[in-house]
């Protein structure tokens, strides 16, 4: 119980120096580029795929217990729109992003550690902390909640498709339900959730690798640590922003 | 000239520096020698600051660099150049990125001036067409060129290599060697090497201090290496059959 806390102590030390303020922003634009590229852009691919099943499935699940006269069949359009919305194209995506994204900081910064290019950096007079993790905080917490409204949209055609390709419901039915009731700040809760999240997922992540130390097999642990950790610490904001925001 | 005033260090209760006292002059390469595990490239974090010392303190001509908070060291440190044991270049980064980078940081100079100053100490170090390579593409000895010219991209006064030619053949150990040495002289520059290799001894060691289990056991130069009658030293010294052969050759 103890070790939690002079953990948690560590990471504000470290967040601490990561905002402290950037010697040369210039340098930072280019490597904020750089990182929106590396970790945002390359999981467009990723986030799309798992979108576009998870709609069709939701579609399918919905109209199969549903099967009922007294539900009229929009709801199911309805359904998957907002679990989409709420909980999957943030969360979800989160955790699953965090597979990815986590383990690959982790592992860079790790390796970085332990062949003392951090070192290296530091000897330079450079603040390694924040030249190398800021630029990828900063990337995460803006392209991410983009990835967001993509596996909104896509997740919603994947429940199109199907609707269209089997005869569980007429696809006007599908759009009808997409529109019923719609309330913009569900979007907006899912773009504060992402943005959280992206935090999350970058700084612990970043934190985990920072302090590696030994060999590669360390390495490997704190990568694996990363994507435990900030998968924990994401449903645990799940919960108090659910709570924040939604009530 | 930088001075090191009865430095010790220990992690988590062992002690791997004990009472260390030592001092290296401008314009030499300084060798510190030791066996593997000695705690030389402890000693060398410790002198730039990567260490803290948990006693005694550590002089860059007339500073104080200990006393110095993490701000003002900023200003030593930019006179700093450091080679590390694996080379350390940033993966991600190609070889004139490597050695552009500290210019991008801390200089204000065009495009082309940082060019052109990255281009000489690639020539000075005698590497050239290696520029768009990466680390992972580059021969252990082509990393360490690529590391001394990061180093000495922003003219320091102060240089520190860890084991220089650790795993490069002797032919290319005695390039860099002198490479390093041919440097330290043109420019007026504190060099502190580590090494445990005794051709490098021979070569260079202008003055050495010699490091046993965490002390300091002697300091000279390599003229009187050879002569010293210390039972460690001449124990790391003549370790190989070829060294003891020589030795009775000499004594004969
Ligand atoms: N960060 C650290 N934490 C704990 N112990 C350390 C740390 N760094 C070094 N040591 C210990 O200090 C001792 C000296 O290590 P050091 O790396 O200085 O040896 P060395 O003389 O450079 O050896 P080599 O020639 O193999 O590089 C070793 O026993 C090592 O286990
Ligand atoms: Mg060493």
């Amino acid at each position: 119980m103890f070790k939690i806390f002079e953990q948690i102590g560590r990471y504000c030390q470290l967040m601490g120096k990561v905002f402290a303020r950037p010697e040369k922003p210039a340098i930072y634009g280019r490597r904020i580029m750089y990182e929106m590229e590396a970790l945002g852009f390359n999981s467009i691919g990723l986030t799309a795929i798992i979108s576009v099943f998870i709609g069709a499935v939701i579609t399918l699940q919905m109209s199969i217990n549903l099967e009922s006269p007294f539900i009229p069949k929009y709801l199911i359009g309805y359904a998957t729109r907002e679990t989409m919305i709420l909980e999957f194209s943030s969360t979800v995506v989160a955790l699953i992003l965090s597979g990815k994204v986590g383990s690959n900081i982790a592992s860079e910064i790790g390796t970085m550690r332990i062949t003392e290019q951090i070192d290296a950096l530091e000897i330079m007079g450079v603040n390694s902390a924040s030249y190398l993790i800021l630029p990828k905080i900063v990337a995460t917490v803006l392209f991410f909640p983009l990835l967001t409204l993509l596996s909104i949209v896509i997740g919603t055609i994947g429940g199109y498709v199907i609707a269209y390709a089997t005869d569980i419901m007429i696809p006007a039915q599908y759009v009808e339900g997409l529109l019923y009731d719609f309330r913009p700040y569900s979007i907006t809760y899912s773009l504060i959730k992402m943005a959280v999240f992206a935090f999350i997922i970058t700084s612990v992540s970043a934190f985990c690798g920072y302090y590696a130390k030994g060999n590669s097999l360390e390495v490997g642990k704190a990568s694996t640590r990363a994507v435990v950790a900030s998968s924990i610490v994401i449903m645990i904001f799940n919960l108090i922003l659910t709570q924040l925001l939604l009530t | 000239m930088i001075k090191g005033e009865h430095i010790s260090k220990s992690f988590e209760g062992r002690t791997v520096l004990d009472d260390i006292s030592v001092e290296f002059d401008t314009g030499k390469t300084n060798l510190i020698i030791g066996r593997s595990g000695s705690g030389k490239t402890v000693l060398l974090k410790t002198l730039v600051g990567l260490h803290s010392p948990d006693e005694g303190r550590i002089f860059y001509d007339d500073v104080c660099y200990t006393d110095l908070g993490f701000a003002e060291r900023k200003d030593i440190r930019k006179d700093i150049g450091m080679i590390f044991q694996g080379g350390a270049l940033l993966d991600s980064s190609t070889v004139v990125e490597n050695v552009m980078l500290p210019l991008d940081l801390f200089t204000e100079q065009s495009e082309a001036e940082k060019r052109e100053r990255v281009d000489f100490c690639l020539r000075r170090v005698r590497l050239e067409g290696a520029d768009n390579l990466y680390p992972s593409e580059l021969s252990g000895g082509m990393i360490k060129r690529v590391a001394i010219a990061r180093a000495i991209v922003l003219n320091p006064r102060y240089l520190f290599c860890d084991e220089p030619n650790s795993g490069l053949d002797p032919q290319t150990s005695v390039v860099i060697d002198n490479l390093i040495q041919d440097i330290t002289r043109e420019y007026n520059i504190t060099t502190i090497i580590n090494t445990h290799d005794m051709n490098s001894v021979m070569e260079i060691g202008e003055k050495i201090v010699y490091i046993h289990e965490g002390r300091k056991w002697w300091e000279g130069s390599k003229d009187d290496i050879l002569l010293s009658d210390n039972r460690e030293l001449n124990d790391f010294v003549f370790a190989s059959a070829m060294a003891k052969r020589a030795k009775q050759q000499i004594t004969k």
